[in-house]
């Protein structure tokens, strides 16, 4: 219990010390909320689809937590690199609680994340009526899902790399086809049958479904849905994850 | 009784054999030196002792645990100071410590006292609330020593734990180690480049080269066996002059880039 704590609060440390690293990754989120969500809201009003950027936000807010979570499972690379994971694992402590310890630490950073990236939302002008005190606790039920699943499927993925030569691999064919195709940026009623299939593949758009419901009462696949598969595939990453973990060598 | 026991063990990587068939043991409460040149294959066989790296072939036993079959049951024996750095530089030198005392299990007073009492002892007390990342390598180092004596295994693994450090810090720090090893029997397993250093300390030594252990007993056996006056003159007579060339391993590389992209 104690080492899974020590590791989660490492995280927790990392993340707060690193200012820069905090503000950079707000730059991006705010971009989009402003850059789509004026330069497409009246695009999005006239086909009749409400008010864009109450749509945008609970996306780009998922968006926040993936790119935070999937790069802090990532950073194992960097702890590779660094030295610091071989004093890990030769500890004696189990994998799986190095693990759980990991996950953790990395999903409160990308629900801190998320938070944030919902406080510049609502800066810029999301204030949808529906939101109450109750639905901001379901959104923030959803922000950790998302955030331990990705965190996770960062920890498989890292497990496997040496170096920092496959990171532009990650970018490009996993995070952003995950952010692009889940439905945070367009609804994902009446598309194409091939991308609507891509769609509904993607565990984050179950995620954005979730958050969006919660955040502002648009719902696309259900509370009941979004939470079931969330959860199974959380669960399947973050086994696969530890077996993932657990195999590493030096 | 042997604490450290190993029969037969190979690591190849690909077609190259780093670690060729050696078998060697060593007694408890013994220190034992391993020494070889550049890339003859002693890092490798560390990682495989510390579990880090599964062998190819061979048997392993630490304190009666394999490290294969019981990974968790044979860290519990162990400790070790690492070659390369395995600080985290966004932690302070305090927190680095608190964070292994934890993962080790040192009960919390305890803990804090061996903290203070190691970090006066490497003379890193007044700066235990710094990044490490303003630390000097000197400095990295001696902390990374002060950490892996905070808890005190049965098992000590050190390598090469003293390099770049000056003469003083080196004897004050083998002082140290001896001392442990009397007080509490710890046994302790180190490589080393400095030959004088092992000629000390060391009550046996092997020499390994190629992968293959060349030579094994004292360090008076040894230097009577190869008619040398220093054990550094044995082991040169032992492994040969020529230099040895060790492949980068992929971390190296990655530092190489890293440092290029001027991330640290």
């Amino acid at each position: 219990m104690n080492a899974i704590y020590i590791i989660w609060l490492r995280q927790l440390k990392r993340y707060l010390r690193s200012k820069a690293r905090i503000i950079g990754s707000l730059g991006q989120p705010l971009l989009f909320l402003v850059a789509l969500g004026f330069g497409l809201g009246p695009v999005f009003q006239r086909a009749g689809g409400g008010n864009y950027l109450d749509f945008l936000a609970p996306g780009i807010i998922a968006m926040g937590i993936l790119f935070t979570a999937l790069f802090s499972g990532v950073e194992i690379i960097w702890d590779r690199q660094f030295g610091f994971l071989k004093e890990t694992l030769v500890a004696p402590v189990s994998r799986l609680k190095i693990m759980i310890g990991r996950t953790l630490g990395g999903a409160t950073v990308a629900i801190m994340q998320g938070v944030i990236v919902f406080i510049l939302a609502f800066l810029v002008g999301f204030r949808p009526e529906y939101l109450t005190v109750g639905t901001f606790m379901l959104a923030l039920v959803f922000m950790f899902l998302i955030a331990v699943l990705f965190t996770a499927l960062g920890t498989a993925i890292a497990s496997q790399l040496d170096d920092m030569q496959g990171f532009q691999l990650i970018m490009n064919f996993v995070v952003m086809p995950l952010f692009f195709l889940s439905g945070a940026l367009f609804p994902t009623e009446g598309l194409p049958s091939g991308i609507a299939l891509v769609v509904k593949i993607d565990p984050l758009s179950y995620g954005v479904d979730g958050l969006r419901h919660a955040l502002t009462g648009a719902a696309n696949f259900g509370f009941a849905t979004d939470f079931t598969v969330l959860l199974i595939i959380t669960g399947a990453l973050v086994a696969l994850g530890s077996y993932l973990f657990s195999k590493i060598q030096i | 009784m042997n604490i450290i026991e190993v029969k037969n063990l190979i690591k190849k990587f690909d077609d190259f054999k780093a670690v060729d068939d050696i078998s060697f043991s060593v007694k408890k409460g013994e220190i034992f030196a391993f020494l070889g040149p550049n890339g003859a294959g002693k890092s490798t066989t560390i990682k495989m002792l510390t579990t880090i790296l599964n062998p190819t072939f061979g048997e392993i036993l630490l304190d009666g645990k394999n490290p294969s079959h019981d990974a968790l049951g044979a860290r519990k024996s162990f400790g070790i100071v690492f070659q390369d750095p395995s600080l985290d530089d966004e932690l302070t030198a305090y927190e680095n410590i608190e964070f292994h005392g934890v993962l080790y299990g040192v009960p919390r007073e305890v803990g804090r006292e061996r903290a203070e009492q190691l970090l006066k002892f490497v003379e890193l007390w007044d700066r235990r609330n710094d990044l490490v990342k303003n630390f000097s390598g000197g400095m990295k180092r001696r902390l990374e020593i002060a950490r892996g004596l905070l808890h005190h295994p049965k098992i000590l693994f050190l390598d090469e734990p003293t390099q770049g450090l000056d003469p003083q810090t080196r004897n004050h720090i083998w002082s140290y180690i001896q001392n442990l090893n009397k007080e509490e029997g710890i046994t302790v397993f180190f490589t080393t480049h400095y030959m004088e250093e092992a000629d000390k300390v060391a009550q046996r030594v092997d020499v390994i080269d190629h992968g293959q252990i060349v030579a094994e007993g004292t360090p008076e056996e040894l230097k009577a066996k190869t008619n040398a006056s220093s054990l550094e003159d044995a082991f040169l007579s032992l492994t040969g002059h020529g230099l040895r060339e060790e492949n980068a391993s992929s971390v190296d590389n990655m530092r190489n880039h890293s440092r290029a992209w001027g991330r640290r």
